[in-house]
């Protein structure tokens, strides 16, 4: 109950090509490059799908939480 | 708001052939957000495509498709919508198909204004067959058939469709993902001959043999030479040398084909009661 981030970030690592747009296109630094994107500080997503919208491999989504979750 | 993945796109055929950091995928992407952010009925809506790495958008699409002869994507798609008007049509095209061996098709269905949704996923250059140059390789630029730089200025294809008569004409880039959607929302939803020029990196092809080798390199690459329209007017041509404008260049009404040619079916049918 309010404790939940709102932004859920999720890679698909069976998709990724490790081409890295998303986490150079973040601009709040919440990703960072591992084997595939990591989401280091997900606190800090603000949820503009910026790095979504840059993946060439359909490989990042934001979801927002339900709020009952 | 995140995509649904699996109302747009046959999943069992991801992940796609494209390369890594292949601007593809993100044109690809801005096309179906554009769909759903105008809620268009996936049974009533066709995807073109010709022959290339552009091609095979619509193999990873979840619609009804067609995938055709080179440069021959705008020919089919004049029949499904001659045939069918109540249909959307959206054609996915590469530069070279679009411009070099699909040219005349282009020119001709702009000049009937014919109400079809043309993306061209210019990324410069003949990515599927090795890197040769295609007519919208930039002057100077190296392709394994222009060792010593491109020669030749090349096609701006806006202007081009602009001149022949059609009525929406826009470019964009994959650094610009939020207005090439955008873009391609009023591109569909236009009544008449629309044309995008969806700027895409190749960093395998082109970035390789111009000092461009990541994707991101590519991307800024597109930035730095992009030019919001409103900046782009004030311009003078020599501050524009070797940049290009970016956004919605041209929108203008006129009567669409399928229209005039309903009206003439009715008035000839009229013709034959009396």
């Amino acid at each position: 109950m309010g404790q939940a981030l709102p932004w859920e970030i999720t890679v698909d690592s069976k998709w990724c090509k490790k081409c890295g747009l998303c986490v150079e296109f973040c601009p709040r630094q919440v990703l960072e490059m591992k084997d595939v994107p990591h989401v280091k500080d997900p606190a800090r997503c603000t949820g503009c799908l910026m790095c979504e919208m840059h993946c060439p491999d359909f490989a990042i989504t934001v979801k927002r939480r339900e709020e009952n979750d | 708001m995140a995509l649904s993945l699996d109302k747009y796109l046959r999943m069992s055929k991801l992940p796609h052939i494209w390369c890594p950091g292949c601007g593809h995928g993100i044109v690809t992407q801005a096309i179906v957000r554009a769909i759903d952010e105008l809620g268009l009925d996936t049974d009533k809506t066709v995807v073109v495509s010709g022959i290339g790495c552009s091609a095979r958008a619509p193999g990873y699409l979840h619609f009804d498709t067609l995938h055709t002869t080179h440069g021959r994507a705008i020919a089919f798609a004049t029949g499904i919508k001659m045939a069918k008007p109540e249909l959307n049509v959206i054609i996915i095209t590469g530069d070279g198909d679009a411009a070099a061996i699909g040219g005349n098709h282009l020119i001709h269905a702009a000049r009937r204004n014919l109400d079809l949704t043309v993306i061209c996923f210019d990324n410069n250059i003949y990515g599927m067959t090795s890197g040769q140059y295609s007519p919208l390789t930039p002057q100077g630029s190296y392709a394994t058939t222009s060792p010593y730089g491109m020669l030749e200025k090349p096609f701006d294809l806006c202007n081009l469709v602009m001149g022949a008569g059609g009525t929406f004409a826009a470019r964009s880039t994959t650094y610009h993902a939020r207005q090439l959607t955008n873009v391609i929302k009023e591109a569909i939803s236009h009544k008449g001959f629309a044309f995008v020029d969806a700027l895409s990196q190749c960093p395998t092809y082109f970035g390789r043999r111009n000092k461009l080798r990541t994707p991101l390199d590519m991307m800024n690459w597109f930035k730095d030479r992009s030019v919001p329209l409103r900046a782009w007017s004030k311009m003078s041509p020599e501050e524009q040398e070797g940049k290009f404008p970016v956004g919605v260049l041209t929108k203008t009404q006129a009567p669409e084909l399928t229209e005039v040619y309903a009206q003439l079916v009715e008035k000839l049918q009229q013709r034959g009661e009396d």
